[in-house]
């Protein structure tokens, strides 16, 4: 069992920095689909046993529709509309962002480490690991200029969260993890239509230009 | 008296309530103007009652919510004294006000206006009962910000909006020095915010001098004291006229009521204080006069007035620190009384000046001086009103302002005969400085009235007409307190003496202030008569004579015109020339040429000098040496997002590197 969660950890690590080392957008996407199907999978993994609860379960499931199913969708729709395929010109370098996103999983699982959490945690790695995956979205969206990538790195960043609510799952009602799951559904709604609109005003999606509406 | 000033608070909060529901305009201002002139009568009749039979301080606690200080009440002579000027003063102008602000119900949110109104004069009622730093702090808030608004009624204007954040920037610099000052006292008084408290416990020297500048800083900035006084020239003239009456007349005492309070925290006086304050108050009244000489602007005249009255009322209060620090109960007496007597006297007459001003821009639509003119014969009320505030103003008999400058007077030659060393000098330099600030505040006054009243209209056009009664009656009133005062100068110094003696903390004296002031009583009546005698001998003369009006003679010109007039500024130009040095003067002069000049001008303006030469440079290089820091503030999100990364991992790693390691 615990080698299976380390196996989906690991995944979850290796898409993280596949998004940050690549520059096509609908790689981007597919990346982001594995790691909402880890991300799914991960909880019955963890915390289930032959008792599962049904919530556990629905969790799953919803966890699944949106972040596999829904989200993906929604970016590619939007990519195919912005009619953008590649990150042009990133303010970091790839090579460069490759060695911030090691050093930043390396810092993550140091911190994971030194953490001391109040409660006893199912597996050593989720911690690390949520908190890379979280530090490598933030990365993702500090140095990329689409608006659809930093969809992307918001998106990778809440699955930090979620993994690192999934530590504390006994403790997080299953109703909060459900309110969150749909605030983050919303959030990529209303993403979606602003880069529709910032198409739309300004005919492309660099986010970077936005600056010229300061006062 | 706890009771009463509750009630006052309320009934007041509650007319401004009534002004934001009443669904009409019109109806609201008068219904919520009746139920603040209440309020005020209220406040006036107790708190004079309480003055006269001098009822013992009372204090009234009760729990709130907030993790600090406490809802702490209480009253005193000093805080009966002050809902007195309140009151009396915010009374009229709330009438005014009703009647002002009905010329602007159709393009207006007049009820806002009024409201805002309501809770600026409930924060000062709550500024003067206040026994709890925090709860004071908070309405002496609610006060700027509620001013703030009033400031900003013509908010359209640039030079409106411009006085109004000069305002709050100059309010709220003074109220950090405030939040400074009293988180100093806290710690002095062992953790506590209760006035009780931070009263008895004595300081160090060193501290006691740092929280007399903080005190000075914070409370002078409200009070308009030299060189804390620019946002004051700016917001009065920028407010509704009635606005302008309440802040001038009783808002900017607050400054000294609160530095009356801050002085008793500080442990005993000492000389310097004193002789500081006296300082300050010598030049502020002598640049406030200067100053409001230069002007052209009615109600910009009037504003740096103020400055001039604050200086007047802070040499009343160093002489009384300087009385009290020298053992001499009776010079302190005088200094305190006359400092005290003079808040309410400056706020009756300047209230009823500015609302003077204020039916003079009704009528014409400006303020301008050099465009005003002859409006004795159309407003006739509005001038007599005028004239009397502006006798009262000038400190001359038979009227208000006399009775007060007289006491401090009486106090400066009392130092001056009975001390000996420095503060003998310097009582001599503040007789001898008064005298001077009379006789340009004559000057200044003879110049306004004239250019105003006197002549002939400069414009031509316009067709004045005099204000409407709801704004004539509170004037009328106003002006008759000011000679009521004139006339029977005892009766109030009844008020003035308890809270005067409170002061002066010494009972040692035989001064009997009311017996001291009786014989005024017979100067000012000696006043009226001749007065009255000379008017009956112009009857007298022009019986049986023709009566013709005619054009002044104009040294044989052909076609004199009104623009010929003496100008406000020609007027005061030969009074100004000696003091070029302390005013900020700029000539603009195009001198005619030739033996058929074309054109020619002449154009003089007068900045203020604590402004422009020293407040408004260092201003402008300490925004200089901030804007460095707008670097930081670029617009671009992702480097916002960076910033907080970077604070994330930062704060992490710190936290974590003082944990020990965990295998």
């Amino acid at each position: 069992m615990t080698a299976w969660t380390d196996l989906g950890l690991l995944g979850v690590i290796v898409t993280d920095l596949f998004v940050l080392s690549t520059t096509r957008i609908g790689a981007c996407i597919r990346a982001l689909t594995i790691q909402g199907i880890l991300l799914a999978v991960l909880p019955p993994l963890l915390h289930g046993g032959p008792g599962t609860s049904g919530q556990l379960v629905i969790t799953a499931l919803v966890t699944l529709l949106i972040k596999a199913v829904v989200i993906p969708r929604l970016l590619s729709r939007a990519m195919r509309d912005a009619e953008v395929r590649r990150e042009a010109q990133p303010f970091v370098s790839m090579h460069l962002s490759g060695l911030l996103g090691v050093s930043l999983v390396a810092f993550a699982f140091w911190v994971g480490r030194a953490l001391r959490l109040p409660i006893a945690v199912a597996s050593d790695l989720i911690l690390p690991v949520s908190l890379a995956t979280f530090f490598v979205g933030f990365l993702v969206l500090v140095s990329r200029r689409k608006a659809i990538t930093q969809v992307v790195g918001f998106l990778m960043l809440e699955n930090g969260v979620f993994l690192f609510g999934l530590c504390l799952t006994r403790a997080l009602p299953f109703v909060v993890e459900l309110a969150v799951l749909l605030d983050v559904l919303v959030g990529v709604f209303v993403m979606g239509i602003m880069i529709h609109h910032i198409r739309q005003e300004f005919d492309h999606l660099d986010t970077f230009e936005l600056a010229s509406l300061k006062e | 008296m706890i009771p009463l000033a509750l009630a006052v608070i309320g009934l007041l909060l509650f007319s401004g309530l009534l002004a934001l529901a009443w669904p009409a305009r019109r109806m609201a201002l008068r219904v919520s103007a009746t139920g603040m002139g209440g309020a005020c009568l209220l406040g006036l009749i107790g708190s004079a009652q309480s003055l006269i039979s001098g009822t013992a301080p009372e204090s009234l606690r009760a729990a709130w919510s907030l993790p600090i200080g406490e809802l702490h009440v209480g009253s005193d002579a000093l805080t009966a004294y002050f809902l007195l000027c309140i009151s009396a003063v915010s009374g009229l102008a709330a009438w005014y006000g009703a009647g002002y602000l009905r010329a602007y119900t159709d393009r207006r949110a007049t009820g806002v206006t009024q409201a805002l109104f309501a809770l600026l004069l409930a924060s000062m009622v709550g500024v003067v009962i206040a026994r709890d730093a925090v709860l004071f702090l908070v309405c002496w808030e609610v006060m700027t910000i509620a001013s703030f608004f009033l400031v900003t009624f013509e908010d359209e204007r640039s030079e409106v909006r411009r006085a109004g954040w000069v305002y709050l920037i100059a309010s709220h610099v003074g109220v950090t020095a405030l939040f400074v000052l009293f988180g100093v006292l806290y710690r002095h008084a062992g953790g506590s915010f209760d006035f009780a408290r931070l009263a008895g416990h004595g300081m160090q020297p060193g501290a006691a001098t740092a929280c007399f500048l903080l005190a000075f800083v914070g409370f002078g900035t409200k009070a308009g004291l030299w060189p804390l006084h620019l946002w004051l020239p700016d917001a009065h003239p920028a407010a509704p006229s009635h606005v302008s009456a309440v802040m001038s007349g009783v808002m900017i005492k607050l400054g000294i009521y609160g530095l009356l309070r801050a002085l008793a925290f500080l442990g005993p006086p000492t000389l310097w204080q004193g002789e500081f304050l006296l300082g300050i108050g010598i030049i502020s009244a002598l640049l406030g006069v200067l100053n409001a000489l230069a002007q052209h602007d009615l109600k910009r005249l009037l504003a740096y007035h103020s400055v001039e009255n604050m200086g007047i009322i802070t040499i009343g209060l160093g002489l009384g620190l300087i009385g009290q620090v020298r053992g001499n109960p009776t010079l302190a007496l005088l200094g305190y009384s006359g400092a005290l007597l003079h808040v309410l006297n400056h706020g009756l007459f300047k209230s009823l000046l500015f609302e003077a001003a204020g039916s003079i821009h009704h009528a014409t639509g400006t303020r301008e001086m050099s465009l005003l003119g002859g409006l004795a014969r159309a407003m006739p009320v509005t001038a007599l009103c005028f004239l009397a505030g502006a006798i009262a103003i000038c400190g001359l008999p038979p009227l208000n302002g006399f009775v007060s400058e007289w006491l401090v007077y009486l106090g400066a030659f009392r130092g001056a005969t009975e001390l000996g060393g420095g503060a003998a000098a310097a009582s001599v330099a503040v007789i001898a400085m008064l005298a001077l600030v009379g006789g340009l505040a004559v000057a200044c006054f003879v110049k306004a009235y004239g250019v105003v009243f006197l002549g002939e209209p400069r414009r031509p056009a316009v067709a004045p007409h005099d204000a409407s009664w709801s704004m004539r009656l509170p004037m009328a009133l106003g002006a008759l307190a000011c000679v009521g005062i004139g006339l029977w100068p005892a009766g109030i110094l009844a008020l003035v003496s308890r809270p005067a003696t409170l002061l002066a903390g010494a009972p040692g004296t035989s001064l009997d202030l009311p017996a001291t002031v009786a014989p005024l009583t017979s100067v000012a009546v000696s006043v009226a008569a001749l007065v009255v005698v000379l008017a009956l001998v112009r009857v007298a003369l022009l019986r049986r004579r023709e009566v013709r009006s005619a054009a002044t003679w104009a040294c044989g010109y052909e076609a004199p015109s009104p623009r010929m007039q003496y100008t406000a500024a020609s007027f005061a130009a030969p009074v100004l020339e000696p003091f070029a040095a302390l005013l900020y003067g700029k000539r603009h002069e195009e001198r005619p040429a030739g033996c058929f000049p074309e054109r020619a001008s002449h154009e003089v303006h007068h900045g203020d000098a604590a402004g422009e030469r020293v407040l408004v440079p260092l201003v402008l290089g300490i925004a200089r040496w901030l804007g460095r820091s707008r670097a930081i503030q670029h617009g671009r999100l992702q480097l916002y997002l960076v910033y907080i990364l970077i604070t994330l991992i930062a704060l992490m790693a710190w936290q974590l590197s003082r944990t020990p390691w965990r295998p």
